[in-house]
């Protein structure tokens, strides 16, 4: 009756060889390696640039352990941290010369050093949240209604011209809220802009109000479109995020969309906390338009007077006012890219623009219409505006390249062209939630948690043996292998690992002590009631289960409600804590049975079982069953 | 080795009464602290900055309190965290000001006091984060309340679910009493433990209900009472060992666990301890009261055909 068929006992066999062999790597520690991805969507990490690194280590003299190709990335491991700095600054000169434009991204990364057949089996060790490993975590939020009022702007500016083009006369344009109110004389003009508005602006819905003998057109952004204006904006952030990023050098970042208008940043590893924050944390975004060269603009610019209608004033990075059109001619949105460089001619330090296609035509056309004049390129962080660069317009610009020249020192240049690139937010963002680890603090915290887990580990353990003898063994047995599983399992689904999380493995074992317990008593139970030891073994598990089961599933409830509703240090716990109960109702169920019937079940004629004392009420006196 | 030799069943309901005065008066003690002095919020929920930095000597909390004050903070908390060297210091959220201003600028005038001062991690949350994740906590206990409810109502019967649910979210006023009481920080993490001690909690309250409904099978002598008496004696000892090794490993991380795992370990060690008196003392008796029968529990026909009933076949 205590017996299980070979299949069931082949279960536990494979399964306790998966979770040996998933378990493995996480014993193997880290060693030191030099990571090198991709820093543009265009550029694909190959064979190629792993033959160009290969070079580079060898000219440098420095040895790798290993070098390989995965993932779209290379990492190469290396014995210390002396060499792994060694080849990052060579790798590093050999892939990205200075002054260009870097391609790639080598950064320092940290790689398990587990055997190449483990990692072929795709076992690698668990990951490791920044809490454990040190590092940052922001989440942004994405300013949706100033994207969307940006957009307004910028149709705004298309209508007005469109409507010249188009001989449409109207008796003022303007922009009120994320509204554009058009002013018209008569009904022949209305039909006229409608059809204009129809016919080029899909994205807007018109409203008329007839005012006297004139009329007011509002029109608005679709639902749909201004669902769509968001969806863009949060992914040119997150691109643009990506980007700056990219120049911090960090090995595996996360940047994800969470939510509607939200988005979470982590950079392991990352330890000058300081300069991610700065360069993360500039929410900026970018507008050219004509300075207003009007005597009463140069007036208001030099004595602080009245500031001429239509234009704004506005200052330089030296502190002089300027005193600037309200018009935008263009947005970060048509700017592609920013790099500093050297002029051809004068080697003097320039910034180089390239713009998209339609920032390529919109600025050939004022460039054409403007030439002598001052445009002024502002860079609004928080609301606040500042002119970074207010160059004069020397020639027609076409083909969407533009050099910013004068008065520049490199230095400058590079921090210029870093505020352009920046400035290509499609909406400003604020940080929300942050979350800053040293890298000290995460070593300390993994000491923490595993010293939890091993001394609870054995304590219980320890306790069960000596209260329950052979089955004690059998249930510390059981509740080792939970533990494997627990841990195999964290490996294979690569979930991340935090504090909490190692504190709701401690848990998990607490409470996967219980189903033991709960069995271990019932079979003690049907001993004192004086059934045959067989009998009492089977009717203990059997017994047993139905009460396991119940309440394993209101602790899988609480687990699932946490895993829902948590977010952050709760979510890592409740990963843990569910996959937690399902394994320990396989291991303490299904796997010490298997134990139990392998020591107990092939004995036809079994005296007594090993489960510690069976006390007997009716004797007055203890008896031992074993 | 047996801790528990008990001769004859234990007549707990003679006293429930009692058990459940005292439990009320705890219940009201909790409540009323809890409404006088309110919960001590990480700033998880009530948006801010955590700021933990670490000196080589034990750290002096005057100066560092002194040295934040100057910036022109209002509320700000110096407190030591662990050991003498880690401070802690919290800010509340200010409007206009990024978290990365506020931590650098402390950090910096902390720096130029002490130069050896390192910056171990810094925590910053939004209002509105804040908000939502106390909501978050709030749907999640719901969530946690009715799921369990439900599964109980459908396993056992609604009686023992309402019991069982009154006494564990007692349990759970109960926590919260003590950390409004002693003015312990209330996390997330906390609050992650406060929801496992439920669903743990729980557990407990099944164990007894599965002897309760075992029992009415095997003894049709005896009368509700006696049956609860007998069910509560006899998983009496595997009820305390049980808590007792989950309180092994609780107590290892309030040991060894550090700073961080304090509270969410203390949170689970009154949850544990609490459990145990209210799923064995509170539980049943509240379902006794609710005037639960055999007839709840046994339906004559419907017994025989039921496959997933895992206990029909219980019968001597």
């Amino acid at each position: 009756m205590n017996r299980y068929p070979v299949w069931k006992y082949a279960i536990i066999v494979i399964a306790m060889l998966l979770g040996v062999v998933y378990t493995l790597p996480n014993f193997f520690g880290e060693a030191p390696a030099v990571q090198v991805s991709s820093g543009k969507a265009t550029i694909k990490v190959d064979t190629q640039t792993l033959q160009k690194v290969e070079d580079a280590l060898k000219a440098a003299a420095v040895n790798a352990q290993t070098v390989t190709l995965e993932g779209g990335s290379i990492r190469a491991r290396f014995e210390n941290t002396d060499e792994q700095l060694k080849a990052k600054d060579a790798i590093q000169k050999a892939l990205t010369p200075e002054g260009a434009d870097p391609q790639y991204v080598v950064a320092l990364n940290l790689v398990s050093r587990s055997p190449a057949w483990l990692t072929s089996l795709h076992a690698s060790p668990m990951y490791l949240g920044l809490d454990l490993r040190g590092g940052v975590h922001f989440m942004l939020q994405v300013d949706m209604q100033a994207a969307l009022t940006q957009k307004v702007e910028s149709i705004t500016g298309d209508l007005r011209s469109l409507l010249r083009e188009k001989d449409v006369r109207h008796g003022g344009i303007s922009r009120n809220g994320q509204a554009i109110e058009i002013r018209l004389r008569d009904a022949q003009q209305l039909e006229a802009a409608k059809r204009v508005l129809s016919a080029q602006f899909a994205d807007l819905q018109t409203q008329e109000v007839a005012e006297g003998t004139e009329f007011r057109l509002t029109a608005s952004i679709k639902p749909e479109a201004a669902r769509k204006v968001q969806e863009q904006a949060l992914k040119q952030n997150i691109t643009t995020l990506h980007n700056r990023i990219n120049e911090l050098g960090v090995a595996e970042p996360v940047i994800q969309q969470q939510g509607l208008d939200r988005i979470v940043v982590q950079l392991p590893g990352v330890q000058d906390t300081a300069k991610a924050k700065d360069i993360l944390g500039r929410t900026a975004t970018l507008e050219v338009r004509m300075v207003d060269e009007s005597t009463e603009a140069r007036g208001a610019e030099q004595a602080g007077g009245i500031v001429p209608f239509g234009a704004e004033r506005y200052l330089e990075r030296d502190g002089r006012p300027l005193i600037v059109k309200k018009q935008v001619v263009l947005t970060g949105d048509n700017l592609t890219d920013a790099q500093p460089g050297f002029d051809g001619q004068t080697q003097e330090p320039v910034v180089n623009l390239t713009l998209d296609a339609k920032g390529a035509r919109i600025f050939k056309d004022v460039t054409r219409d403007n030439v002598g004049k001052r445009m002024a390129i502002i860079l609004f962080e928080k609301g606040k505006g500042e002119v970074v660069t207010a160059p004069v317009i020397r020639a027609e610009i076409g083909g969407g390249r533009v050099q910013i020249s004068g008065r520049m020192t490199t230095a400058e240049a590079n921090d210029t062209a870093l505020l352009l690139r920046a400035g290509s937010l499609a909406a400003p963002m604020e940080i929300i939630e942050e979350r800053t680890i040293g890298p000290s603090l995460g070593a300390e915290n993994i000491a923490k948690g595993f010293n939890s887990v091993t001394w609870g580990f054995l304590v219980i353990v320890a306790f069960m043996v000596v209260y329950y003898a052979m089955f004690g063994l059998f249930s510390g047995i059981a509740l080792g292998v939970n533990l494997l599983f627990l841990v195999a399992i964290l490996s294979m689904l690569q979930a991340t690992l935090t504090l909490p999380g190692m504190a709701a493995m401690a848990l998990a074992l607490g409470m996967a002590i219980d189903s033991n317990v709960l069995i271990n008593e019932r079979v003690r139970e049907e001993l004192r009631n004086g059934v045959s030891p067989q009998a009492a073994i089977h009717a203990g598990y059997d017994r047993a289960w139905a009460t396991i089961f119940d309440s394993n599933i209101t602790t899988l409830i609480a687990g699932v409600a946490l895993l829902a509703f948590g977010s952050g240090p709760v979510r890592g716990f409740a990963v843990v804590h569910c996959i937690g109960i399902l394994t320990s109702m396989f291991s303490a169920v299904f796997f010490s049975r298997g134990l139990v019937n392998l020591w107990y079940g092939g004995k036809k004629k079994l005296k007594s079982v090993s489960i510690g004392t069976v006390w007997r009420p009716e004797g007055g006196s203890a008896v031992k069953a074993d | 080795m047996e801790l528990f030799k008990i001769r004859k069943d234990i007549p707990f309901m003679k006293h429930a009464l009692v058990f459940n005065a005292i439990s009320f008066i705890t219940f009201a003690m909790a409540v009323f602290f809890l409404f006088t002095k309110g919960l001590h919020l990480s700033v998880e929920f009530t948006g801010g900055t955590l700021m933990e930095v670490s000196y080589s000597q034990p750290a002096d909390l005057n100066k560092v309190r002194g040295t934040v004050s100057t910036l022109g903070f209002s509320e700000v908390q110096v407190q030591n965290f662990g050991t003498a060297r880690d401070v802690m210091i919290r800010l509340p959220a200010q409007k206009g000001v990024s978290s990365a201003q506020q931590s650098e600028k402390v950090l910096t005038a902390l720096k130029a006091d002490n130069a050896e001062v390192t910056l171990r991690r810094t925590e910053f949350v939004g209002p509105q984060v804040g908000d939502e994740l106390a909501q978050d906590g709030l749907k999640a206990l719901a969530f946690v309340v009715i799921g369990i409810v439900i599964y109980l109502a459908i396993r056992f019967e609604w009686k023992f679910a309402v019991s069982a649910i009154i006494a564990n979210l007692h349990d759970v006023i109960i926590i919260l009493g003590f950390f409004a009481f002693f003015q312990w920080e209330f996390s997330l993490a906390v609050l992650a433990a406060v929801l496992a001690v439920l669903g743990y909690s729980v557990n407990e309250s099944v164990v007894i209900f599965d002897r309760i409904r075992e029992n009415f099978r095997r003894y049709r002598k005896m009368n509700t009472v006696e049956i609860i008496d007998n069910a509560i004696t006899s998983t009496i000892s595997r009820t305390i060992i049980t808590h007792g090794s989950t309180q092994i490993m609780v107590l290892s991380m309030l040991l060894f666990g550090g700073e961080t795992l304090h509270y969410f370990a203390m949170a689970l060690t009154i949850g544990i301890l609490f459990g145990i008196y209210s799923s064995v003392f509170v539980a049943a008796a509240i379902a006794m009261w609710l005037g639960i029968q055999r007839e709840d529990l046994i339906k004559p026909l419907k017994k025989d055909n039921d496959p997933g009933d895992e206990n029909s076949g219980a019968v001597v």
